[in-house]
């Protein structure tokens, strides 16, 4: 599997005030934890088990994910838009690495 | 969602009696754009099909699974697309080539390739497609190995190529070579019964369409998609091996994949979808 690729999409500007549509999906098989190899062996655990969002340091979302979660997790959610900023996506990996994006958005 | 319950429409569509029981369901009434291209989703079937028209399988699933194809950000066959771009600009093998080496901008040169293959590879003397299209480049031209079946890169690097075409109309030129006569050895694959079941592909997609079976809401059994994002399998799956797959739900022997008979069965059913736009990578489940 390829290294783990975030990916991001929200309106480039919005009018203040405006609720936005935010879209992330994250390549990542999730595995389980609880399937076996061939000879029998448990497969290691190995999901992206933390994902968060915040907007110019302040929180917007942010979830726990469990194993039974599909590969590839995908999360949509809104988030009112006051004033232009940064959005700033986490991906938490089970061996400790760390995705993120970054998106700017205007305020019309 | 009643609607798609109604009584079969009359006209070509008028199943006869056969084994597949189950309600009759009509192909949805929608129209699919991805990014702003129009994607043909039902067209006239070409001269031969019993039927008046051809339909994606898009057509035949769920209203959610319909969308998520609609949206290239949440398909997650796109992921797959992403790493095909990626392997395109790699170099592999004792030239030090990748495809783009050639090939250039794929975005150029491979525009509408996709839409039109399996050809006729006078070197093999048998249909080619993009699968062993790949291969015969990497082989010769990257001094590469071939891909094996169903790795992950074969079925990214086809996505991507076969994602190039996205919206154009699928066409075979059968006077290539020997092409008519492999297009006479898949029909006679695909209308031959097989298995302790004894099915054949029209027992189910020509008899049954329109049907469930069990939860499965049988469609044309059209290839226009391929490779294809599953929710079944969670992943992107190849043409060859969802005739496997079909052929193994017959409880008969899988052929190989690229086999002679499962290239013919290839060239056949993509003729029969003559004039559906490619979807790479549909969506299915």
């Amino acid at each position: 599997m390829a290294t783990p690729k975030p990916r991001v999409k929200l309106p480039k500007s919005a009018a203040a005030g405006e609720v936005v549509t935010i879209k992330t999906l994250i390549s990542h098989e999730m595995e389980s934890g609880q399937r076996k190899d061939k000879d029998g062996n448990v497969i290691p655990r190995k999901i992206i088990n933390k994902f968060t969002c915040e907007f110019n340091g302040a929180p917007v979302f942010s979830c726990d994910i469990d194993p039974a979660v599909s590969a590839n997790p995908y999360f949509e959610f809104s988030a009112k838009v006051n004033e232009a900023g940064t959005f700033k996506f986490t991906w938490v990996d089970d061996d400790g690495s760390v995705y993120t994006d970054e998106q700017k958005i205007d305020v019309k | 969602m009643k609607k798609r319950f109604s009584a079969m429409a009359v006209g070509a569509f008028v199943a006869s009696a056969m084994a597949v029981t189950g309600a009759q369901a009509d192909p949805v009434d929608d129209t699919l754009s991805i990014d702003g291209v129009e994607i043909i989703t039902r067209t006239k079937a070409p001269e031969g099909l019993p039927f008046d028209e051809v339909y994606s399988g898009w057509l035949f699933r769920e209203a959610e699974t319909r969308a998520t194809e609609a949206d290239s950000f949440a398909n997650p066959g796109m992921l797959s697309v992403e790493r095909g771009e990626e392997l395109w600009s790699m170099v592999d093998g004792s030239q030090g080539k990748s495809c783009a080496s050639c090939h250039n901008d794929a975005a150029e040169t491979m525009k509408g390739v996709g839409a039109n293959y399996p050809k006729w590879d006078e070197d093999a003397k048998r249909p080619i497609n993009i699968e062993l299209q790949i291969d015969k480049c990497r082989v010769e031209n990257m001094g590469a190995e071939a891909y094996k079946f169903d790795s992950e890169q074969q079925i990214a690097l086809t996505s991507y190529i076969k994602h190039q075409s996205l919206g154009m109309p699928v066409s075979v030129d059968l006077s290539q070579g020997e092409l008519q006569s492999w297009w006479d050895k898949g029909k006679q694959a695909y209308y031959t019964r097989t298995g302790q079941l004894n099915f054949s592909c029209a027992s189910c997609h020509e008899d049954g369409l329109g049907k469930h079976i069990r939860a499965d809401h049988l469609s044309q059994g059209q290839i226009n998609g391929f490779p294809t994002y599953r929710f079944q399998q969670a992943a992107m799956v190849s043409l060859h091996s969802r005739f496997r797959g079909c052929i193994r739900d017959t409880r008969a022997e899988m052929p190989k994949a690229f086999s002679d008979q499962l290239m013919a069965l290839e060239l056949y059913v993509t003729w029969r979808g003559t004039g559906l736009s490619v979807e790479t990578p549909a969506v299915r489940h």
